[in-house]
């Protein structure tokens, strides 16, 4: 059964309350090593929405008239991901032609949003959670909206953290974990607010 | 029925992806017709955009030396790229020094050609082109060199003392073609047909192939000429040493010169070998001896066979050499090096000769 959810309220809510990275922690490894950054941080935020929002809605479409009318269903993980795959293929060319200096900038981590647990994990939720078309692109959406900001918010941190003594043992990605985690704190802080389930 | 059914919808899915993704590589990377200038307008180039810029002259002709054929891995294809082609790719900073940055040199496999570009190659490139060509003899002249004879499809233009490039098929466990260089032994006159010489190397590629498995009548691409080994137009004595098959393109200076009468020169030739066995083309320079009065011919044997019997020098080459200069040849006269055989050998000798004074000391080190 569809939620009875305003598609706006889900954007909210995937954007602040749920945000897939620092309530679900999915897209870690592209978010802790591409946040050192600001400005690659910022295209690759770009590249995970438009990537996101794509997969989301193309996902939900194949799930509703391809895997459900054939009883595909055990085969959902890999029909998503190869629909994954090849819309990051196409969004590579794309950058590449626009904008050659972000994508040498994304440089390995542009072909890796293949394999972003978040991308997957949206188109998931989605499929878990009933969603309507509708409704699935604003969560897509949201949540690439949700993960930009906060790889953008990590960066910035990182550029102040950069400059702060901290000690030794710490430096690097020790810092960088406890910072998330306290920017998770902060998030979680809004969780309750809207019932996204 | 289902077990049909799952890789039939997968697969339908995929090759809609795919061509998809072919409609869209058509569209976004279609770079239409792009200009390349090189060297300042002496040459412009129109070609199709979208492929690396090492391809792209390749299949107008022009070939920039590449040893690994555009893997990035070997560092050769180094290109002066006066447009702005963007920052550098984590790919090309391994071989590139500071300096080279400065200048915009680029490795040429790297940078993708996507619009108007101006370069700088060395003139020399333009003369570089890859031939066809057919085995017409083959000779063993020593127990482990073999003289190759390869007759061209085409006209090639070189200088005395220049090398080519020999295209290796692959055999046996070799899965990849691979690309060497050898020094061609006959002169410039001879355009259409090229002599190589060939020293069998343990476990080399290449010259096994040319030992073991190259017949008469087989086909062979080269791809040439290249170097900077060649006869200077001066009038300063030649000092030549050579080792081995290095013969080859020293062979070919004195034969030009020959043919093109410049015998005023004074030249001095040191062929350095091991012992009897490894002798060889002696009678074509005695005979030059005898007819040309400037020039010397000295063969030196570092262990010869029947020491009574061998009448020559004994010794390394590049003791014999230094014994020359130190007592033999008038230090008065300007003189030019001309090296070739084993980088060792070259090194030791280059050092020599610049403890004597010659300080133009000519080589191409490829071994």
């Amino acid at each position: 059964m569809i939620p009875d959810l305003n598609p706006l309220l889900l954007f909210f809510a995937s954007v602040f309350t749920s945000n897939i990275l620092l309530s679900n922690f999915l897209g870690m490894c592209s978010f802790i090593s591409i946040s050192r950054d600001f400005k690659s941080s910022n295209g690759l935020g770009m590249a995970v929405t438009l990537v996101m929002t794509i997969t989301t809605v193309l996902n939900w479409i194949v799930e509703k008239y391809i895997i459900v009318p054939f009883g595909l269903e055990y085969l959902r993980y890999i029909i998503y991901i190869i629909v994954i795959a090849a819309i990051v293929q196409i969004l590579e060319m794309i950058i590449d032609r626009i904008s050659p200096n972000l994508y040498i900038s994304l440089g390995i981590f542009l072909p890796l949003i293949t394999v972003n647990c978040a991308i997957l994990g949206v188109a998931l939720f989605m499929q878990l959670r009933n969603y309507s078309l509708i409704q699935s692109a604003f969560f897509g959406f949201g949540s690439g909206i949700g993960w930009w900001l906060a790889i953008v918010l990590l960066a910035a941190i990182r550029l102040k953290v950069d400059k702060a003594p901290v000690p030794a043992p710490l430096k690097g990605v020790g810092i960088t974990l406890i910072t998330i985690g306290i920017m998770a704190m902060a998030f979680i802080g809004f969780a309750g607010m809207i019932n996204v389930q | 029925m289902n077990l049909l059914l799952a890789p039939l919808i997968v697969s339908l899915i995929s090759s809609l992806l795919a061509s998809l993704i072919v409609i869209v590589d058509s569209i976004v990377n279609n770079y239409g017709e792009v200009n390349i200038n090189i060297n300042n307008g002496k040459k412009i180039l129109k070609v199709k955009g979208g492929s690396p810029l090492l391809f792209t002259l390749a299949s107008q002709g022009i070939f920039v030396p590449s040893a690994c054929g555009g893997k990035g891995s070997c560092g050769a294809c180094k290109v002066k790229v006066l447009t702005d082609v963007g920052e550098y790719l984590p790919t090309e900073l391994p071989f590139m020094s500071k300096d080279e940055i400065k200048e915009n040199i680029r490795l040429a496999c790297q940078i993708k050609v996507k619009k108007d570009l101006n370069i700088v190659l060395p003139e020399k490139l333009f003369n570089v082109k890859k031939y066809k060509g057919k085995v017409i003899s083959l000779k063993n002249i020593t127990h482990d060199i073999k003289e190759v004879k390869i007759q061209l499809s085409d006209k090639i233009y070189f200088k005395a003392g220049q090398y080519i490039q020999v295209v290796i098929p692959p055999y046996g466990k070799i899965k990849q073609s691979t690309q060497r260089a050898y020094s061609i032994a006959s002169p410039p006159s001879k355009n259409t047909e090229i002599e190589l010489l060939v020293r069998l190397v343990p476990d080399g590629i290449a010259t096994t192939y040319i030992h073991t498995i190259l017949n008469v009548g087989d086909e062979l691409e080269i791809i040439g000429p290249f170097g900077d080994f060649y006869l200077r137009d001066t009038n300063a004595e030649m000092i030549c040493v050579a080792g081995g098959s290095g013969v080859a393109p020293i062979k070919s200076i004195l034969i030009d010169m020959f043919e093109k009468g410049i015998t005023d020169r004074n030249v001095w030739y040191f062929f350095g070998a091991q012992s009897e066995k490894d002798l060889f083309y002696l009678e074509l320079f005695r005979n030059f001896e005898m007819k040309w009065k400037n020039f010397r011919f000295i063969p030196v044997l570092s262990k010869p066979q029947e020491p009574d019997k061998w009448d020559g020098e004994v010794g390394l080459v590049t003791e014999v050499m230094a014994r020359y200069l130190e007592t033999i040849i008038d230090k008065s006269l300007p003189k030019e090096g001309y090296l070739c055989g084993s980088p060792g050998m070259i090194n030791a000798c280059e050092s020599l000769m610049r403890k004597f004074g010659i300080d133009k000391v000519y080589y191409d080190k490829f071994a």
